[in-house]
């Protein structure tokens, strides 16, 4: 019997697909098409691009903006707006503070008619551009925030997450020492606030596999021989036996020292090591090549999981636009949300957003610098409806009123 | 996975080569010239750049040879003497004499060919160009690209009307089907279908179109004449949740009762009920299940299975699988002559 009621369901979608595509499938090639524009916010001088504290020159984190993976899935949409008679494009507005941005958005949104914004700044903005576009026709997808609490206590109902947040990377890479039966884990971590969250969203993935964490040690960067307890790898990782060590670094400087320096031979996971991610370069299956190619091709370098997930919001826009075969923006954004949408982001599983907190559903990469190790989530990490809610925030469990 | 003992399989299948020998010499089929078949088949490997080649009666490995780097997509030659690989790496089409296996030539500069086909008349090849989103038209006694007709992002499946005057092309990444005239090599209509759709089978009335929609894990079925979805498939093998199930290739038999549909990631071969477009029968198969081939007599149906390297060969009466064998990394296509 349950195999009928989803084919059920599935062929009422088809209706609803079929009644509207007298409007889709005739459209000619030479057609007038309208336009259609979505809007891009970035905060200028954004922290989370500064160049961290580095040394000689030797930048160890990725400074592009992700809106390439934008542009690049409205040029893979060419084709979808022939088809659709609308001629898809983005509009690109930055600006150095929260106010002038929300300016910006009144001015896209009054003059310019666009419902449609992604977002590229960090939670605080964040917070505030979904309070100010509140009840207004307006949906904002965050491209490149994973601050948990944005999914928790920070929600918003009209603001979408197409990047993973903290929680579903850290669950993801839980999953990953469970199934490798690599248990006991040694957490290090660095003096800043960042460092502290990151280290604090392992902790709470840990304790919901029920990894064994042996103790927690603070680092800092430095060579003075009075803190050598705190910047000498070897002494950081000595006293205590553990499987594998998780380091929490959000500037990167200290992690890279990790790996190979450890007391006991162990693996370096977390900011170094091995990493989960929404993308990777390396990453060779379910179409994932085609993608990573044209992207190199287009933009001279490699995809981010930020530059995926800028392409994804993009996409899932698209994608509604087509499936509910008008540019409505209820009809949209309803669409959007909805359970139906079935978003194909080159990771092999179709994709939605989580109605409890907007965030999009997806697996996690997990990875080494060169390549990918897993994908999360895991075999035999089971769930009642939905393998992928085993990362992250699940609806029973999430802090989130909108 | 282990079909019982070798054995009793290889007296089976001699018995089985015997019987489709016989057919052979006395039907002739009228699709294809009065020609001896080899009674080969190839199969491409992706991943190990290689062709494995086997023998369709007694389901022997028989050699493998090298080929072209990330070979995929293969058709035979309009008089079978020939047959074609595309090879996505090497942004080629290699040709190889069937009876030997030997390099007759290759067409060179067709960009990450993955699937192509032949117009009747055999004369020219309709191949998918991902770099330029684009289907290129190929000549094939000058090898060289005729016509590119503009499609959407990473066009995958290509299929030839039986009068050659239509192409239908899969764009993966934009989830349409482009109908492409080849006389004028323009778009008649881009229709708007399920998530990912990879490859097509048409009835044998060319009434319908059938299109699996590998995301959605559904095929759809397109009125040729509309161009409109007037029906679909919706698969769920028993143990298996919706975003495990991604179909891709598809077959439909000469008879337009059955169609065989490869589920992918769910590792099952679907056998459809043409008329009433409902699931007759999942057969396990190995893993990731994409590439189909039926043998002539459509008494077995081939396997490749992508993610365990091997073919399961299809008992198409019993629905049992009768063999399964261990060919090169990653296998893709196949290809039966006889």
């Amino acid at each position: 019997m349950t195999e009928k009621a989803p084919a059920f369901v599935c062929f009422f979608f088809f209706l609803l697909v079929t009644s509207f595509l007298p409007s889709i499938g005739h459209v000619a090639v030479a057609s007038e098409k309208t336009p259609f524009v979505i809007g891009y916010l970035e905060l200028e001088g954004d922290p989370r691009y500064e160049a961290p504290r580095a040394y000689a020159g030797i930048e160890v984190r990725s400074r592009h903006r992700p809106f390439d993976g934008a542009a690049a899935s409205i040029r893979s949409s060419r084709v979808t707006g022939r088809a659709l008679g609308l001629d898809f494009s983005l509009k690109r507005t930055s600006a150095p503070t929260a106010d002038d941005l929300m300016r910006e958005l009144d001015r896209l949104a009054d003059n310019g008619s666009i419902n449609f914004f992604l977002v590229d700044a960090p939670t605080d903005v964040l917070g505030r551009l979904s309070e100010h576009a509140r009840g207004r026709d307006i949906l904002l997808f965050n491209v490149s925030e994973m601050d948990n609490a944005l999914r928790g206590d920070a929600c918003a109902a009209n603001l979408m997450h197409a990047i993973p947040s903290r929680a579903m990377l850290d669950d993801a890479l839980a999953q990953f020492l469970v199934a490798s039966r690599w248990k006991r884990v040694l957490v290090l971590k660095g003096e800043f606030p960042d460092d502290t969250l990151i280290a604090e969203s392992f902790l709470e993935s840990a304790r919901k596999y029920g990894l064994s964490v042996v103790d927690v040690r603070e680092f800092v960067l430095g060579s003075d021989p009075r803190e050598r307890h705190k910047n000498n790898i070897v002494l950081l990782t000595s006293g205590v036996d553990y499987d594998v060590v998780f380091v929490a670094d959000s500037i990167g400087q200290v992690g890279r020292y990790v790996p190979y320096q450890t007391a006991n031979p162990r693996p370096v996971v977390g900011s170094e090591g091995l990493v989960s991610h929404a993308w990777h370069w390396g990453w060779e299956r379910h179409g994932a090549p085609q993608l990573n190619q044209r992207y190199e091709r287009k933009f001279d370098r490699r995809m981010s999981d930020r530059d995926w997930a800028a392409w994804a919001a993009t996409k899932a826009i698209i994608d509604s636009l087509a499936r509910s075969g008008t540019t409505d923006f209820d009809s949209v954004a309803a669409y959007l949300k909805s359970s139906k949408l079935i978003l194909d982001g080159y990771k092999g599983t179709p994709m939605s957003f989580r109605p409890w907190d907007n965030q999009l559903r997806q697996p996690v990469l997990i990875t080494t610098h060169n390549a990918v190790i897993a994908r999360a989530p895991m075999d035999g990490f089971l769930h009642p409806t939905q393998y992928m809610d085993t990362l992250g925030y699940d609806g029973p469990e999430n802090r989130c009123k909108f | 996975m282990n079909m019982g003992s070798n054995a009793s399989i290889s007296a089976k299948s001699i018995l089985t080569g015997v019987f489709i020998a016989i057919v052979g010499l006395l039907v002739v089929t009228p699709v294809t010239p009065a020609m001896s078949k080899t009674g080969l088949v190839y199969v491409s490997n992706e991943k190990s750049n290689d062709i494995t080649v086997l023998d369709s009666a007694t389901y022997e490995v028989l050699r493998s040879f090298d080929t072209c780097r990330r070979p995929r997509g293969m058709h035979f030659s309009h008089d079978r003497s020939e047959f074609y690989v595309g090879c996505a790496d090497d942004s080629q089409i290699a040709i190889y004499k069937t009876a030997t296996g030997e390099l007759s030539g290759r067409i060179l500069n067709i960009e990450e060919p993955e699937t192509f086909d032949l117009s009747p008349d055999g004369k020219t090849l309709y191949v998918s160009n991902e770099e330029d989103a684009a289907a290129s038209f190929v000549d094939l006694a000058t090898r060289q690209v005729i016509d590119d007709v503009e499609l959407g992002e990473e066009p995958e499946g290509v299929l030839v009307t039986r009068d050659g005057s239509t192409v239908y092309v899969a764009s993966e990444a934009n989830n349409l089907v482009h109908v492409i005239n080849t006389a004028t090599a323009e778009v008649v209509a881009d229709i708007l279908v399920d998530v990912r759709p990879r490859r097509f089978a048409l009835t044998p009335d060319e009434k319908e179109l059938w299109v699996s929609a590998e995301l959605a894990g559904v095929v759809d079925i397109i009125d040729t004449t509309t161009h409109k979805i007037i029906g679909d498939v919706f698969f769920l093998p028993t143990g298996f949740r919706k975003e495990q199930v991604t179909p891709v290739d598809l077959l439909i038999t000469r008879d337009g009762m059955t169609a065989y549909v490869a589920l992918g990631r769910a590792n099952h071969v679907a056998v459809v009920d043409v008329p009433t477009r409902s699931v007759r029968e999942y057969v396990l198969v190995g893993k990731r299940a994409w590439g189909l081939a039926l043998s002539a007599d459509e008494k077995t149906l081939w396997v490749a299975n992508g993610l365990s390297d091997d073919i399961s060969i299809l008992d198409t009466a019993s629905l049992k699988v009768i063999k399964s064998i261990p060919v090169g990394k990653v296998p893709y296509g196949i290809l039966i002559d006889d």
